[in-house]
């Protein structure tokens, strides 16, 4: 069985927040629009988004990790927004695991938004429906678009690449291959809600200078007569040996 | 969404068209999708060179920016009797608003035209509008780039004849070690993002060394907190410490710097300091501008670059008639001798430890580490070489070194580090991007006396430049200066993007002069982008003792309702870049790649919005009606009909084949660089994407500072006059120079005795470090701390604070800082303080962070806004807790012993010193009002605003 998801890369991810507009522009205008925006000139401006950007510090100064977020539905393996549903109208679709809300169903009770450990879900306060990520359900199957471009919106705007999308059931999937080889995790599984999209953790490339690599008989100061000269100063065996 | 269409058929009313994005400098090609006339959806485009497909969070908000209630859609001029700053016009036409600029600006032109000033913001049509300054005749001119990162452009082409910025970069496809020194998100932002993704990806290693880890740092593999200004000094270390060990590339500083080349070192000559040249050869041939080394086989000076000979780099020597003189790097190494890591340590407050581990690591990856690409080429001395090779250690820096006044020399620095490693223009290392590299400095000059302002005619020089010596500089009789700003003068010698932080304030004051007419374009001089903005905001409201304003006319023209329209006289609307024609145009800033030269045009996806006039029209015709030469023909009739006609047809001179664009030129478009106009070339773009990408032979692509196949393309196609090899400068001569002559050693002009200390001071041809001058004058006691701004990716300074959406990811900004400053002041995260410095105070909200070295507080550029003002309720958050730091930052230093106006600036090249202030912090009475500070009168919006609505459901079209 399919299960498309998203994969992020907290790596590269450097919190540009492109991913965040671009979804909103793709789908205000899409199957799931408008979304909605209030006070949009005014005073604590907030609107429907499918994906944020969270942003939060690690550790303390001066061993602190700026760590850049983006969170959207998981699209859980075992969502707890759809039993809640009193209407039906959240559902998972058995093709391919994308868990969608029905509008026409949906009253607006907001058990879902209690629901989800996540904080993914997103009230529409205008029209009074539950809204989400469908991963852009309206563009992946589009078979006018080039295939390349057959993506959610976020994915294709990603200036990092860190977005990736795939069925992570298939385990020949890049995204599949990304899991499992560079320690993808999903967010809470102490949940048991089993999420779909994953993150892939930072990784810390260092590099190792062993003292002789400072030490080289091509070192161009010979050719100046100027060899850098050992410390006399230094510790040297003389000073603690007692033959 | 219960009918989800998963497999829509292709909808009707929909159109896809391509341009050049514009939500920020980076100019991406985007792909709009219109449906019924209204935009869908704006994705990159995925054939264009520059981003490849991907699109940041401004450029996917530009919906939202041209849907904006601020947006201005007539012309307007003040109401008579109304103030200033208040923001009371009434609508008048296009007509009129021609009228009244041809009469003034005529009678300007016609009596002194330095009294008119341009002066434009992050535009990127300079070569338009500095062609509408000179043809006018006027000196007063300039664009963002003084109050920017000038530092960074001057500092990197004086050394090495190109620069970070549009003009080249870190090849980080090659490079496995990349470090980023302070703030540098906004240039290239798509492509570097890019980049650092496919570099760490592939194993590279990043370190940021930076006060504060946001953005780009928090991916670094190594954070290194630096207190801000102090770059210079760390980095000064790090050529100390790659000297000591040897890890420098002695071949190639040999071949391609003035390392070896002779310094006279005889300190009662006339010529101390300067390279030996004009040695007698045996054929008894002159050869005036060589310069010589001193040859170890044959222990005797000789021609530079003589077959068979082999320089030192150090030493001391003795010419034969007696010249003591020295090989360039023996000047350097005996300058950075004291730099030891453990004295950066002191200054900059990074371990000697780290700094040492560093440049283990530069120079062990720089040599270890070589790149080899099996690439033939044949250097400027006739020399071929098989393959190309490189040392893959990258750098990159934009502001974060650049806005303090001791940026240059701290961007010497760096380009020096970066010499000595062997990485200019080579693979992993930095590279050009075309018309880059230049000649060491580029050969555009400015006039250089008050005479070459005459009326009714074009300024004889650009009205930038870059001098090569103190005969360059655009002084009058008494070496004071004839530009408004002040740029080119003794005061600020080397300012080459011009100094629009000092344009109000000097203008007010009548220093060096009075003005008349002031035109902004696309500049917010009443916020954001003004140094004091208080007290500037005062200046453009002041009036003399006949009850006249101190600077006559003010002319805005902006897109939207930004503080600085609120002062205009005269309003022109600009429409977005979604409505109008435009080039990226290699005359200007450069959108080049690598591999060679790249330019790009918008062409309009929708009509313009109400009586919107791009400011590109508004010049060719005040340019057509005041007869500039550029813009008419000899009988004055007009030559071009608007600004599309202008493109396609302007040649630099008759014939020349030179244009704003590149691409599809000669009569059926079959040229490229050079050929003549082609009337269809719009058309050919648009079927190209809007772009063409011209790609070099890969001989041509690497070292081309010394590539004689690079160069000889690089003359043919009239990119660079001379074919002469771009001998980077590791001993700057251009610098001493003008030591010399503050020290009465230099022929011709002579800077104002007031000013000699500070020419002999900072024109060092050799690079060292020295606190930033606001520091020297401040009282670090009182003001303890850094103050400094960052750049939030999803916002580009004050563009974006009218979109509906960004402004959902920043309303408003904090005073962010170590919990330890709060510990200090008693305050707890969250709390109302103030942030003050010697010239002011502002108040604000703070928030803890670990994320930022403790002696630094930092915050995100340009989001406070004034009440009312980019049509925002005067209960948004931008005005209500939003701040800038601006008013903590003067446009001039307090008086000391140089003199009493000074700007606040790099003494050499005039770059605005943002990132020098002091400040202290400490807790808001909790009597106070919880509202930042300062506030001003609330701003209505204009005539012809669109309706602010106070919901939104954006959906572009008619739902089928």
């Amino acid at each position: 069985m399919t299960q498309l998801a998203l994969v992020i890369d907290l790596n590269v991810c450097v919190g540009c927040h492109a991913c965040v507009t671009n979804c909103k522009q793709w789908n205000t205008s899409g199957s799931a629009g408008p979304l909605v925006d209030e006070r949009p000139y005014g005073k604590d401006p907030t609107g429907t988004f499918f994906n944020r950007v969270q942003t939060f510090e690690v550790g303390e100064f001066p061993h602190t990790e700026t760590v850049h977020f983006p969170k959207s539905c998981l699209h859980c393996e075992d969502p707890p927004c759809v039993p809640v549903c009193p209407t039906g109208a959240s559902y998972k679709r058995k093709e391919d695991g994308i868990v969608l809300v029905d509008y026409d169903k949906c009253i607006g009770c907001k058990y879902c938004t209690w629901a989800c450990p996540y904080g993914a879900r997103e009230i529409d306060e205008k029209q009074q429906v539950m809204k989400k990520c469908t991963l852009c359900v309206d563009r992946i199957y589009d078979e006018t678009l080039p295939e390349a471009e057959r993506k959610p919106a976020c994915v294709l705007a990603c200036p990092t690449s860190a977005r990736l999308f795939g069925d992570v059931h298939d385990p020949e999937s890049e995204v599949s291959a990304a899991i499992r080889e560079q320690g993808g995790y999903p967010l809470m599984p102490e949940w048991g809600t089993q999420p779909s999209n994953h993150y892939l953790p930072r990784r810390k490339t260092k590099m190792k200078i062993h003292k002789d690599e400072l030490v080289r008989t091509d070192n161009p100061l010979k050719k100046e007569g100027h060899l850098p000269k050992v410390d006399e100063n230094e510790n040297f065996l003389e000073d603690t040996a007692s033959w | 969404m219960s009918n989800i269409n998963t497999a829509p058929t292709q909808e009707e009313g929909v159109e896809v068209k391509n341009t050049t994005c514009y939500m920020c400098a980076c100019r991406c090609g985007i792909r709009v999708t219109l449906r019924d006339g209204e935009i869908r959806y704006i994705q990159g485009n995925p054939d264009h060179p520059l981003n490849k497909g991907v699109i940041c969070a401004k450029g996917s908000s530009g919906i939202m920016k041209q849907y904006s209630p601020a947006r201005l859609t007539q012309p307007l001029k003040r109401r008579p009797g109304a103030e200033r700053g208040t923001a009371d016009f009434e609508v008048i036409s296009w007509d009129e608003a021609f009228d009244v600029m041809e009469t003034r600006l005529r009678h300007l032109r016609a009596t002194d035209p330095k009294k008119f000033a341009l002066f434009t913001g992050r535009d990127q049509m300079q070569a338009l509008t500095g062609l509408f300054a000179k043809n006018f005749g006027t000196p007063n001119y300039a664009a963002h780039g003084g109050f920017c990162s000038v530092n960074m452009a001057a500092g990197m082409i004086y050394t090495i004849g190109g620069s970070f910025w549009e003009f080249g970069g870190p090849d980080l496809e090659r490079a496995k070690l990349f470090l980023m020194f302070g703030t540098a998100e906004d240039h290239h932002s798509n492509p570097l993002k890019i980049e650092l993704a496919h570099f760490k990806r592939n194993g590279g290693r990043f370190i940021s060394i930076n006060p504060i880890r946001t953005g780009y740092s928090a991916i670094a593999d190594e954070w290194v907190p630096i207190k801000p200004g102090t770059d210079g000094a760390m980095i000064l270390a790090m050529i100390h410490e790659i000297i000591k060990t040897g890890l420098y590339d002695r071949d190639f500083l040999t071949q391609y710097s003035n390392a070896a080349q002779l310094v006279n070192q005889d300190a009662d000559s006339d010529e101390f300091g300067m390279l030996v040249r004009g040695l007698e050869l045996d054929e008894g041939k002159i050869h005036p501008r060589d310069e010589l080394w001193w040859d170890r086989r044959t222990g005797k000076a000789v021609q530079t670059h003589t077959p068979d000979t082999d320089p030192f780099l150090l030493g001391d020597f003795t010419l034969e008639d007696g010249t003591p003189v020295k090989p360039g790097f023996q000047l350097l190494v005996e300058r950075v001798k004291d730099c030891t890591p453990e004295w950066a340590a002191d200054i900059t407050g990074v371990p000697a430890g780290t700094i040492r581990r560093l440049a283990h690591e530069m120079g062990i990856t720089a040599r270890d580490e070589k790149i080899e690409l099996p690439i033939a080429w044949t250097d400027a001395w006739g020399n071929e070489h098989e393959s190309v090779t490189g040392n893959p250690v990258s750098f990159h820096a934009m502001r974060g070194l650049a806005a303090h006044s001791n940026g240059f020399q701290s961007i010497r620095s760096l380009s020096i580090l970066m010499s000595i490693l062997g990485t200019i223009d080579r693979p992993g290392g930095f590279r050009h991007k075309a018309p880059f590299p230049r000649p060491i400095p580029p050969c555009p000059k400015t006039p250089n006396n008050a005479q070459d302002i005459k009326p009714n005619t074009p300024l004889a020089g650009m009205p930038l430049g870059w001098p090569a010596d103190p005969n360059d500089l655009f002084v009058d009789d008494d070496g004071e200066a004839v530009r408004l700003d002040k740029a080119f003068s003794w005061e600020y010698p080397l300012s080459v993007h011009g100094m629009m932080h000092n344009a109000i304030t000097n203008a007010w004051r009548g220093d060096p002069y009075h003005i008349d007419t002031l035109m902004i374009f696309m500049a917010n001089m009443a916020w954001n982008s003004t140094m004091n903005t208080v007290d500037v905001r005062k200046m453009l409201n002041d009036k003399d003792e006949n009850g006249e304003y101190k600077i006559p006319y003010l002319i805005v023209c902006d897109a939207f309702q930004s503080e600085m329209v609120a002062f205009a006289d005269l309003v022109l609307p600009d429409t977005t870049y979604l409505e109008r024609h435009d080039v990226m145009s290699m005359l200007d800033r450069p959108i080049s790649e690598f591999d060679g030269p790249v330019d790009s045009v918008r062409i309009p996806v929708l009509p313009p919005t109400g009586e919107c006039k791009p400011f590109q029209e508004v010049l060719i015709e005040l340019g057509s009606r005041l007869g500039f030469p550029a813009f008419t023909h000899a009988d004055g009739t007009r030559k071009f009909r608007d600004y599309p006609d202008f493109i396609t047809n302007f040649e630099t001179e008759p014939g020349s084949g030179i244009g704003f664009l590149a691409g599809w030129r000669g009569k059926d478009g079959e040229k490229a660089m050079r050929g003549e106009p082609n009337p269809k070339q719009w058309e050919m773009y648009e079927k190209n994407n809007c772009v063409f990408h011209y790609t070099l032979p890969k001989s041509y692509q690497y070292m081309r500072n010394w590539n004689q196949g690079y160069l000889e393309w690089s003359q043919h196609h009239r990119l660079t006059r001379y074919t002469d090899p771009i001998i980077i400068h590791l001993y700057s001569e251009v610098l001493q120079k003008f030591r010399l002559a503050a020290q009465g050693k230099y022929g011709g002009k002579q800077p104002p005795d007031r000013l000699r200390k500070r020419i002999e001071t900072y024109f060092d041809p050799l690079p060292f470090y020295y606190e930033p001058l606001e520091g020297q004058l401040s009282d670090k006691h009182k003001y303890p701390l850094n103050a400094v701004t960052q750049r939030p990716m999803a916002m580009y300074h004050s563009w974006d604070s009218q979109n509906a959406w960004l402004r959902q990811i920043h309303a408003h900004n904090y005073l962010y800082m170590s919990p330890k400053v709060g510990a200090a002041g008693g305050f707890d995260d969250g709390d109302w303080v103030w942030v003050e410095s010697m010239h002011g105070r502002v108040r604000c909200m703070c928030r803890f962070s670990e994320a930022v070295e403790p002696g630094t507080v930092w915050t995100w550029n340009a989001i406070g806004k004034a009440k009312g003002a980019w049509n925002l309720t005067p209960d948004a958050n931008e005005s209500e807790k939003g701040f800038l730091l601006n008013h903590l930052i003067a446009e001039e230093l307090p008086a000391h012993e140089h003199g009493a106006n000074l700007s606040n600036s790099d003494p050499i090249t005039g770059q605005a010193a943002w990132y020098d202030v002091q400040v202290r912090v400490y807790k808001a009475d909790p009597s106070e009002k919880q509202q930042s500070s300062p506030q001003f009168d609330t701003l209505q919006p204009v005539p012809g605003q669109p309706e602010r609505k106070s919901w939104l459901a954006y959906f572009a079209g008619k739902r089928k």
